[in-house]
């Protein structure tokens, strides 16, 4: 049996990056980048309800109790995924950053000693490798690309850096992933600088405040209803 | 009268690629009776953990088994061991193929080329790693300009 609070963490930082995720749906600068968007967030969103589900039986809660009754500090995802989209190139750099993190973490997963855990880690790592693939390719078309496209990916990767802290603290895997994919996107790896943290104990950017009200104003409005 | 749950449970159709089973597609893991409330508990698992076809596909199931002869019957979800494409039957990939989706190949990491299901054409090229469902990606055949969905190798 998992901690909840750690289940939570895995959870939230799916269920929130599907939502930011969605919010591209329609606006992807491609009909093609379109459907893959909303497929990540998919994905995204399938893990976030197996995990939520288990996390909400310790004490009787549902997915959907998780999901739209909870306020923001009870949130325990990174800052990473609540951040806005901004460009496409800073949504790409999220990616990237959360799908090298997630991969490893669940194929950490797979073989532990929480059995129910570690089959939904087992489904997940496999899509977590599509995502970080994804994410990766468009990293270095990029970086590698046009002076413009060059500079926004830039530009990305150096507003996101400081919200990696809390994601890779020690974790090697992670590091030598995204190391590798800026370096062959010509990109330059940020320094130390800024580490904000606090999402783990649920101290979050503003950002996440309305991300929640947005996704859990329906139900709040209409408790319990269905499609 | 009632008929075969398993056979019942076994023909429905996948609602969004439905020129095949749940069996042909591997997602049909287990159909047990139970002799004394001849309850049906029928256990499936899912091709992608976000698949949205699952509730159709149970709600199809319970209507299948139902009209078998079977009243009571309950669909649980197994995640283990995960599904693969390994684990979509010869006939699930034929008709795959005959529906013109290019069925998966071996999992090997190796950059092979996709056939066109529609001329046959080795000249092929992925337009896109995500298509029309979660567990598809959209491929093009420069042969014949069709555009084409591979199942995914997973």
């Amino acid at each position: 049996m998992t901690a909840v609070d750690e289940l939570l963490a895995i959870g939230d930082d799916a269920l929130v990056a599907a939502q930011r995720l969605g919010e591209w749906c329609s606006r992807g600068p491609e009909m093609e980048e379109d459907v893959a968007l909303a497929n990540v967030a998919l994905d995204q969103l399938g893990v976030a309800r197996l995990v939520l589900s288990y996390a909400g039986e310790a004490d009787g809660r549902t997915e959907d109790d998780l999901a739209y009754l909870r306020e923001d500090f009870e949130f325990r995802n990174c800052l990473l995924v609540e951040l806005p989209n901004g460009d496409f190139a800073t949504t790409i750099g999220k990616l990237l950053l959360l799908s090298g993190y997630q991969k490893p973490l669940y194929e950490s997963l797979v073989d532990g000693p929480d059995e129910r855990l570690g089959a939904i880690a087992d489904k997940a790592r496999k899509e977590s490798a599509y995502h970080l693939e994804h994410s990766a390719l468009w990293t270095v078309r990029l970086g590698d690309g046009t002076d413009e496209s060059h500079r926004r990916m830039q530009a990305a990767v150096d507003e996101l850096w400081p919200y990696t802290h809390e994601l890779y603290a020690g974790n090697g895997a992670w590091l030598s992933t995204v190391e590798s994919v800026l370096a062959e996107a010509t990109l330059e790896r940020p320094d130390g600088g800024w580490q904000p943290g606090g999402g783990r104990r649920g101290v979050h950017t503003e950002h996440l405040g309305y991300l929640l009200a947005e996704m859990q104003v329906l139900h709040r409005a209409h408790p319990g209803a269905r499609w | 009268m009632t008929g075969d749950p398993r056979a019942a449970a076994a023909a429905v159709v996948d609602p969004e690629i439905r020129v095949v089973t749940i069996e042909e597609l591997g997602i049909l893991r287990d159909v047990a009776v139970d002799q004394e409330t001849g309850r049906v508990t029928v256990t499936i698992t899912p091709t992608y953990s976000g698949c949205p076809a699952l509730d159709v596909i149970r709600a199809d199931i319970r209507s299948a088994v139902r009209a078998a002869g079977h009243p009571d019957v309950v669909v649980e979800t197994s995640l283990r061991p995960a599904w693969s494409t390994d684990q979509i039957s010869e006939s699930g990939r034929a008709k795959l193929a005959a529906a013109r989706i290019a069925p998966p190949g071996s999992t090997v990491g190796l950059r092979l080329t996709v056939r066109c299901p529609a001329c046959g054409s080795p000249d092929t090229e992925e337009l896109s790693r995500f298509g029309s469902t979660a567990c598809k990606a959209l491929w093009r055949c420069r042969a014949c300009a069709e555009p084409f969905d591979r199942v995914k190798p997973l």
